[in-house]
């Protein structure tokens, strides 16, 4: 067998969502485009259209989330879905179950997509290449490896307010070492025909050889942010810290968080996204989170759109 | 096979529109053909109302078929439904499910005082109880065959028809 883009069926559509690594700049358009329509269909007096009327979406989240689970969760009921919340943290897994055997017995439950956020990188793959393939999976985050709905919500936000991702410098700022979510960034921007991808953070907080991804790597906000046209800042994880990468938060905030001063460095109609949760005070000042070029909560509004989109078009793709 | 002139049917069903003035029409296309159809429609019959605009990719009941459409057009409806009289436009009527769904999307809006149907061509086939209230021509087509509305640059209008399958 030729070894195939795993999230794609032999058609070269999109069965799965694990990662934007690798996928065509068509089917990341097709996302888009269609969410287009979605964010119509949101502002409704009936928020709701009956395209999988009848299936059943399982949100499985073996990590704490909030906001994307919710979003998932809205995104599904808005296309008519069932939708059955699962905190695996706290039931099965915690009673020693596998992660496949938690799955095949929720596919015996007639489950027709999973949405999965798990801590390990890999988590949706491994479900993925062990599920019928009627079964689609959605990756809703796994460990620090990808983030795809995020970064598809991240590049609609982009369009919406800049239109041409050809003519723009990009910077993704903060903690990219421990970040999945801007790795599914820099593959979607670069994919997209962003010309300048930057990264902005300290050594410590890297991931080794990043410029591999065809990122130009600063250290240094005022440099990085000279004439940058959109704003994409991390959140700083400290779950996921293990040894000293900073000395402290009041330090970050002193170099790398993002105050009225730093974002003068950029062009002055750019744009400052966040994928939340944020830190005030520590990666973002309030008064820029609050501010006028802010469009973080646009971001959380787009992001049912753009879920909406990818689970009506996997649904629509049959193996 | 010999085609119905194309501008002529149009311009029949323009003239039967015009003639029924007395209700004041909201009128609604459906992508992608009606939508065209109603455009000119709109600017014709020089209609007060806005123009909307029906997609009906997420209420088609083949979607587990033949999946979504690679390019969906939002739905644009820049007026109040409730209470209106919308006149839905489309340019082939054949087995009726496209307008079962455009009433469906429609009524997701608000609920119209009434809707009637205008169709270019009414090609027989139906699988649903729906007919046209306006209609520009009936016309029998070979069941394998598929026809579509064509516009031009300078905004005329032609018929395509073509073997299922196998587009062109």
């Amino acid at each position: 067998m030729i070894n195939r883009n795993p999230q794609l069926n032999e058609h070269g559509e999109l069965q799965h969502l694990l990662t934007t690594e690798g996928l065509p700049s068509a089917i990341l358009l097709q996302i888009l485009d269609t969410a287009e329509s979605f964010v119509g269909v949101t502002e409704r007096d009936v928020k709701k259209v009956p395209l999988l009327r009848g299936k059943s979406i399982f949100n499985l989240f073996f990590e704490p989330s909030t906001r994307t689970r919710t979003t998932f969760e809205i995104a599904a009921k808005r296309l008519s879905a069932d939708v059955i919340n699962l905190n695996v943290a706290v039931s099965a897994q915690s009673k020693g179950e596998t992660l496949l055997d938690t799955v095949n017995n929720l596919s015996a439950m007639n489950a027709d997509m999973f949405v999965v956020r798990h801590a390990q990188s890999g988590a949706a793959h491994l479900i993925a290449k062990h599920v019928r393939s009627d079964i689609h999976v959605i990756n809703a985050g796994d460990g620090s490896h990808a983030h795809p709905t995020q970064a598809l919500l991240d590049m609609f936000t982009i369009r919406r307010y800049k239109q041409d991702f050809r003519k723009l410098r990009v910077a993704i700022i903060g903690d990219i070492l421990h970040s999945r979510v801007a790795r599914s960034q820099i593959h979607a921007l670069t994919t997209l025909g962003v010309p300048e991808v930057r990264v902005i953070a300290p050594k410590t907080l890297l991931p080794k050889m990043v410029e591999r991804l065809g990122v130009h790597v600063y250290h240094d906000m005022a440099k990085g942010l000279e004439g940058v046209d959109v704003l994409m800042m991390l959140r700083l994880q400290n779950e996921r810290m293990r040894g000293a990468n900073l000395p402290s938060q009041e330090e970050y905030f002193k170099y790398y968080g993002l105050t009225p001063e730093k974002l003068a460095f950029a062009r002055h109609d750019a744009i400052v996204m966040h994928p939340g949760p944020m830190n005030r005070g520590v990666e973002i000042d309030s008064a820029v989170a609050d501010g006028k070029q802010s469009v973080i909560l646009p971001q959380v509004t787009f992001g049912i759109a753009v879920r909406m989109a990818v689970m009506s078009i996997l649904t629509g793709n049959q193996a | 096979m010999q085609l119905p002139d194309t501008e002529a049917v149009y311009k029949n069903l323009a003239a039967k529109i015009q003639a029924d003035r007395g209700k004041d029409f909201a009128l609604v296309g459906i992508r992608t053909g009606g939508a065209w159809l109603a455009e000119r429609l709109h600017r014709e019959l020089a209609n007060s109302r806005p123009l909307g605009l029906l997609s009906t990719s997420f209420y088609r009941d083949d979607f587990d078929k033949i999946g979504l459409h690679a390019q969906v057009k939002p739905s644009e409806i820049p007026f109040e439904v409730n209470g209106a009289h919308i006149l839905l436009v489309d340019d082939v009527l054949n087995t009726g499910r496209t307008v079962r769904a455009a009433i469906n999307e429609l009524f997701d809006y608000g609920r119209p005082a009434s809707i009637s149907l205008a169709v270019l061509v009414d090609r027989g086939g139906r699988e649903l109880p729906i007919m046209a209230q306006y209609l520009g021509i009936a016309f029998e087509f070979p069941d394998e065959k598929m026809l579509e509305l064509k516009q031009d640059a300078d905004g005329k209008f032609s018929f395509n028809l073509y073997r299922k399958n196998s587009p062109e």
